[in-house]
């Protein structure tokens, strides 16, 4: 995923005598079109890899590959929004719980009709999308207007909060219980026994190879420079001609579609969704894998979509491994992730801010300085 | 009538809760610019030192008393060992920090105690006296008010008249000069940020007999509560959180006793936004505290 890297290789290729005399755009290899082109590849790439992948994995593993696809579709967005526009949200988790719960009342609305094709989980999805672009105009429209800890304080109170929602108007949301839609299941033409762990992986994947597209397209662009601009200094982003508040609203509405997605995806892979599993601790689950993976990078996403599935999975396996006391078991279930995700995000604010992206580019330039030196 | 005098009474006695907690946000604003997004997370932790050493003592006072402390320790060390090393840089920092702290001290918490809800008795009668045929006040609701009518005097004369509010007053305002003038600036924020804990240490115990109990998420939406009430007063004035946080237990208690109990955290986002967008300084504030 270097395609994505924000910073530009640091020994630029050296142009031919004729390219030189023709002024270029500084920092971009080439024409928009080439980096559209180069982005498309690695994404056709890296998709044929993860599907050869998935042939060799086991039902359970297909499932994780699907959920590291599904968070990866937020946490593209969300590094998006906090990393290079510098506005931190906290309503994330509320955003995903907001497209789940489209494709769930969508996708139970087709069951009881009777409605059957294998139109309708793109539409769900698409729908699901357009809904949470739509809330994230809303918190958009206020967070533009709210800096710093104003605005962490209202996203944390959507996340808190919006949960309750479910309970409110009971007869939509079911409560407490949540909503059940029917498994969505591989086509026919793949056979009787393909896997449907399977196919779900692919499913999730190529909403995450989308987005990925989409986000790397769109850091590489002009609206993703204004971003940056707008984070690092407002004042001078203005004056720079950049609508600073039209900038902070479109940059939300572009990651909440994102986590609209995400959460859509999410809900497709358990064919369940319920306020429960959309708490204030997913939101700031997602705020630690984009930290760890490195803010503003879209690589880190990667690492951080990687990260939060495996650990998430950390408990299960070590309670699996070691005969526990039922007792400590039950205690350290779940627990256990938040205290490592705690101590993380702590740990790697203080001593590396930069994430693990962050980590292994410094790692690999001073690599690359020491190697050349020896050279000389 | 009688409805809403009770409502009123109920809501007065939850809004001064939430303005102990609020006013424990304000005074590490004060000090130190930065919203204590761990505040519920460390007023959870400290009363489950209290109510541990309330099972052991048997006596509420004890336990109040040793919560209070835990406040102070909790307080210093999370400024002494975390926040101090925070880049700055970047305002986003200290909130991801805090947020860190919040799951790290909530784990821990589910780990050692368990996740579930701990009934968690209250040293007075809950059950409303009936004043002239008007269920007005429990002693409790009056003790809660009478504890947190207390810290806010004592806390403002500790600013206003000892030789230490002075100091934490300046650093606070003026780091630069102060350091100048011989006030040791960190010491003065340790000091605030020990203040604030153990006022938020003292909310946490007031507020958890209300409730359902004790549990390591107990004080999340009285975080998002009181934050709202600091909002609504201004972060930087302390009068304001207190005038907020009964504002604000006031609506929620008319919107709770009114509408019903389920709309209440539509009616917190709602007051926090519809405060955030027309006047985000805070019914108290003069200074504007945003510039686009």
């Amino acid at each position: 995923m270097t395609a994505t890297e924000v910073s530009p290789d640091p020994r630029p290729t050296r142009p031919s005598p004729l390219r030189r005399l023709l002024p270029g755009p500084p920092g971009a290899a080439g024409a928009r079109g080439s980096t559209l082109l180069r982005h498309l590849v690695l994404a056709v790439l890296a998709g044929t890899a993860v599907v050869l992948l998935t042939n060799q994995l086991a039902p359970y593993q297909n499932l994780q590959v699907a959920r590291v696809c599904a968070f990866l579709c937020v946490t593209a967005g969300y590094t998006v929004l906090v990393g290079l526009n510098g506005q931190l949200s906290l309503g994330h988790g509320a955003l995903m719980a907001t497209g789940a719960y489209t494709v769930a009342l969508m996708q139970q609305g087709f069951d009881e009709r009777a409605v059957q094709g294998r139109w309708i989980l793109p539409l769900s999805l698409l729908l699901a999308v357009v809904v949470t672009a739509a809330a994230g105009l809303v918190i958009g429209l206020a967070a533009a207007r709210l800096r710093g800890p104003y605005l962490a304080g209202v996203t944390l109170a959507v996340a808190t909060l919006v949960p309750a929602i479910t309970t409110i108007f009971t007869d939509v949301f079911n409560g407490e219980q949540g909503l059940r839609f029917p498994m969505e299941t591989p086509p026919a033409f793949l056979g009787a026994y393909f896997q449907p762990e399977r196919w779900l992986a692919w499913v999730a994947l190529l909403a995450a190879l989308l987005t990925m597209l989409l986000m790397a397209n769109l850091v590489r662009s002009r609206f993703g420079r204004s971003l940056r601009a707008v984070r690092d200094d407002e004042v001078a982003a203005r004056l720079a001609g950049i609508h600073v508040a039209r900038n902070q609203v479109l940059a939300f509405v572009v990651s909440a579609a994102c986590a609209g997605l995400g959460g859509g995806v999410y809900a497709v892979l358990t064919a369940t969704v319920a306020p429960g599993k959309f708490s204030l601790d997913l939101s700031l689950f997602l705020l630690m894998a984009i930290v760890i993976g490195g803010l503003g990078s879209l690589a880190g996403a990667v690492w951080g979509a990687i990260l939060l599935v495996a650990l998430q999975d950390l408990p299960s396996l070590i309670t699996e491994t070691f005969t526990l006391p039922s007792g400590l078991a039950q205690r350290l279930e779940g627990n256990l992730a938040l205290a490592v995700f705690g101590l993380i995000l702590i740990v790697v604010m203080l001593a590396a801010p930069g994430g693990l992206h962050g980590a292994a580019r410094a790692l690999t330039a001073r690599l690359r300085a020491r190697r050349r030196a020896a050279r000389r | 009538m009688d409805r809403f005098l009770f409502l009123t009474f109920d809501g007065l006695a939850t809004g001064a809760v939430y303005a102990a907690f609020a006013l424990a946000l304000v005074l590490i604003w004060r000090a130190a610019r930065l919203v204590n997004f761990a505040q519920g997370a460390m007023a959870v932790a400290t009363a489950y030192v209290g109510y541990a050493v309330v099972s052991v003592t048997g006596s509420y006072w004890l336990g109040l008393g040793a919560a209070v402390l835990a406040g102070l320790a909790l307080g210093a060390l999370v400024e002494r060992v975390l926040m101090r090393f925070v880049g700055h840089a970047n305002p986003l920092n200290d909130v991801i920090v805090a947020l860190g702290l919040v799951l790290l001290i909530q784990a821990v918490l589910g780990m050692v105690f368990g996740n579930e809800y701990r009934p968690a008795a209250a040293p007075f009668d809950t059950d409303a006296l009936s004043v002239g045929g008007v269920a007005a006040m429990s002693p409790y609701d009056l003790w809660v008010l009478g504890a947190v009518l207390a810290v806010v005097v004592s806390l403002g004369l500790l600013f206003t008249r000892t030789p230490i509010g002075l100091r934490m007053r300046a650093s606070a305002f003026a780091p630069e000069v102060s350091r100048l003038l011989g006030v040791n600036v960190g010491r003065m924020l340790t000091v605030g940020w020990a203040l604030a804990a153990a006022v938020g240490a003292l909310a946490g115990m007031l507020v958890v007999p209300t409730g359902l109990g004790l549990h390591p998420h107990a004080m999340d939406l009285v975080f998002v509560v009181a934050f709202t009430a600091a909002v609504v007063g201004g972060l930087d004035s302390p009068a304001g959180a207190v005038v907020g946080g009964l504002l604000v237990g006031l609506i929620l208690s008319y919107v709770t006793g009114y509408l019903g109990p389920d709309t209440t955290p539509l009616a917190i986002l709602v007051l926090l936004l519809a405060v955030l967008l027309v006047r985000p300084g805070g019914l108290f504030s003069s200074v504007r505290a945003r510039h686009v």
